[in-house]
């Protein structure tokens, strides 16, 4: 069984109160930070312990950390993005609804670290009752003297507020984040400058995601040594995982980082298999912006060693035969999910959410969903699949952020492994007429209709 | 952008303005703008969950900012309403991992029972059905977001007796 250190404590009945979990140990790393460590100590942990963002860059937390501008004399801020929002990805609301106190508790420690004095959690709108839920563990905090002036007599200050957003998958890029925490339009900034040089009301500002910072309690309480001891090479400590499609057991899991996709897959602890005995057919393993890799791909890398839950093992090969961690936005498809409605699925996604502030992702994204909203619906046309190629290959790259990379890499790795379907679409548009929507005939049924051919 | 001329009693109770105010302390006293998000956000759900222009003006006038800078921010976040909707808004998740467990089914099943298409209102007023982009559910498919809350693992009876709810004003929209 994987060591639990975010989830361990999760079905303690009441461990929503801090109550609760202060006696369950709560909030023993703020006192350890504060009585028993200095700022750079705690930065120091966090570099030892290896841990990096698990928003789905996976930048290694304690070096962004330290890019924190401290000479500037500016106010400095910790901001939380919990704005999660990819396709696939659902593990921080899981967290801050279950056990927010961890949350405010890493929130606390890592201020405290970065020298900032107030401090924010941005959650995206929808997770309204997660917002509240935070509210009240926040005040809850305060009242016990975890926050507001001279905290346990240190004279270190700190305020901490929840901030919502209003819909809009591009306020998880850590600027466009800060626009949207100015009141403004979620418009990425151009970068440098970085934000921890010039961020939230140009004060240096580090942006961190949910399941990084509740991370933080661990390491401090533990040392970073311990945390780094977890895992694989350079994949340290544990990782949540959320899991949906075609599985038994969908939800959130707590893993160490080296566990074996196949485990993960099939053992009774986790996902226990596919629902409906039906074949694997597809993985997306990082949310829905990593390339999806088909069933022979998945088990196994391309040098037919076993793959593994790591930032490493999923990228080995890199796309051609990889993919990503990411969010750790595991989707599952079986062999009756079309690829193709799937595609044009994320592409109108990424479509809707793009800001339209760079001419690539804005026209670029809505170029893709067209083309493959009429190869889906059996109105391609041949030339249309090198078309979607040259589309994504504009887009990627050419963007302010990586939300056009996000758009333009589950076209291609698509168009890579299964460009035989997308084919199957376009010389055969009476087959996939009038079908029930994802649900596909096995295409292993029909495959020998079209002759393979690779890009 | 032209203005729209639907009619909105505003109605700025004294619980909402303490709301509000409460809000902009949260940012330094130079950054109440910060406060606009969350601000919209309380406005409109005292509002029957819409923003008319004047409503707006409003919002823009308590945070000592141009009307401007609150409809460019109402028109590029997908949770702020700019005209009368339904009552209940049935918000199904569209994205991928929601359609693999038959969302798209069910929303088709949704508009039948109530007589409506995505993204229109019956004619009581009572209910809108729409798609809307990944809401963070995946595991829990197929779902909804209905007011501050999200109902999951959907299926024929359960949005059967959610409209049955809805009819008899059994649902809390709002976790004030």
């Amino acid at each position: 069984m994987s060591k639990k250190i975010l989830l361990d404590k999760i079905n303690v009945p009441g461990i929503k109160t801090y109550e609760v979990y202060r006696k369950e140990g709560g909030y023993a790393s703020v006192e350890k930070a504060m009585k028993a460590m200095t700022p750079d100590d705690v930065v120091e942990e966090v570099k030892k312990s290896g841990l990096r963002g698990r928003g789905g860059a996976g930048f290694p937390a304690g070096l962004k950390w330290s890019f924190i501008d401290k000479k500037s004399g500016k106010p400095r801020h910790l901001v939380c993005n919990a704005d999660e929002s990819e396709p696939g990805t659902f593990k921080d609301r899981y967290l801050m609804e279950f056990i927010p106190h961890l949350l405010i508790e890493g929130m606390i420690t890592s201020s405290f670290a970065l020298g900032a004095n107030l401090s924010y959690i941005y959650i995206r709108g929808e997770y309204m009752w997660v917002y509240k839920i935070l509210e009240r563990a926040i005040a809850e905090a305060k009242a016990a003297g975890w926050l507001g002036k001279n905290i346990l007599g240190t004279g270190y200050d700190l305020e901490l507020y929840v901030h919502c957003g209003a819909g809009a998958y591009i306020c998880g890029e850590e600027t466009a984040l800060i626009e949207s925490l100015e009141g403004k339009r979620g418009n990425p900034r151009i970068k440098p400058p970085f934000p921890a040089v010039s961020g939230l009301w140009a004060n240096p500002t580090v942006v961190n995601n949910v399941e990084t910072i509740a991370s933080v309690p661990w390491i401090v309480n533990n040392s970073g040594d311990e945390y780094a001891a977890i895992g694989i090479g350079r994949s340290t400590g544990t990782k949540l995982i959320s899991a949906s499609g075609h599985v038994k057991n969908p939800g959130v899991y707590e893993i160490e980082l080296g566990l074996s996709v196949y485990e993960f897959m099939n053992s009774d602890e986790y996902l226990g298999g596919m629902s409906s005995d039906r074949p694997l057919k597809a993985l997306v393993p990082g949310g829905s912006s990593v390339p999806i890799l088909p069933a022979d791909l998945i088990y196994k890398t391309a040098n037919g060693e076993d793959r593994l839950m790591t930032y490493e093992s999923l990228s080995d090969g890199g796309f051609a035969t990889g993919s990503m961690l990411g969010s750790g936005g595991f989707i599952v498809y079986n062999d009756t999910s079309c690829i193709v409605r799937n595609t044009w699925n994320f592409s109108r996604f990424y479509h809707h959410e793009s800001c339209g502030q760079c001419t690539p992702c804005r026209e670029g994204t809505g170029w893709l969903e067209k083309v493959l909203w009429r190869i889906e619906n059996g109105q391609g046309r041949e030339e249309d699949i090198d078309l979607l190629w040259s589309i994504q290959s504009k887009i990627e790259g050419n963007t302010i952020c990586p939300l056009g990379d996000a758009a333009s890499w589950p076209v291609a790795a698509a168009i890579r492994h299964f460009r035989d379907e997308f084919e199957y679409h376009v010389r055969f548009p009476e087959k996939i007429k009038n079908r029930n929507h994802f649900v596909a005939e096995p295409f292993a049924q029909v495959k020998h209709l079209v002759t393979k051919q690779t890009v | 952008m032209e203005r729209t001329h639907y009619k909105q009693e505003i109605n700025m109770t004294e619980a909402l303005m303490s709301r509000i105010n409460e809000l902009i302390r949260h940012y330094p006293e130079d950054k109440r703008k910060s406060a606009l998000l969350p601000v919209l956000h309380e406005v409109q759900d005292a509002h029957e969950n819409w923003l008319s222009y004047e409503l707006m003006d409003k919002v823009a006038e308590i945070l000592h900012i141009l009307p401007v800078e609150v409809y460019e921010v109402v028109t590029f976040y997908t949770m702020y309403n700019t005209k009368p909707v339904g009552k209940y808004m049935f918000e199904f998740c569209q994205t991928s991992p929601c359609c693999l467990k038959g969302t798209e089914d069910l929303m088709d099943y949704t508009c039948e029972k109530l007589g409506v298409k995505v993204g229109e209102t019956t004619a009581d007023g009572l209910f809108e059905v729409r798609g809307v982009e990944c809401l963070g559910a995946c595991g829990y498919a197929p779902m909804m977001q209905l007011g501050d809350f999200y109902k999951e693992h959907l299926n024929e009876d359960k949005i059967d007796q959610l409209i049955t709810d809805c009819r008899d004003n059994k649902i809390i929209l709002h976790d004030k």
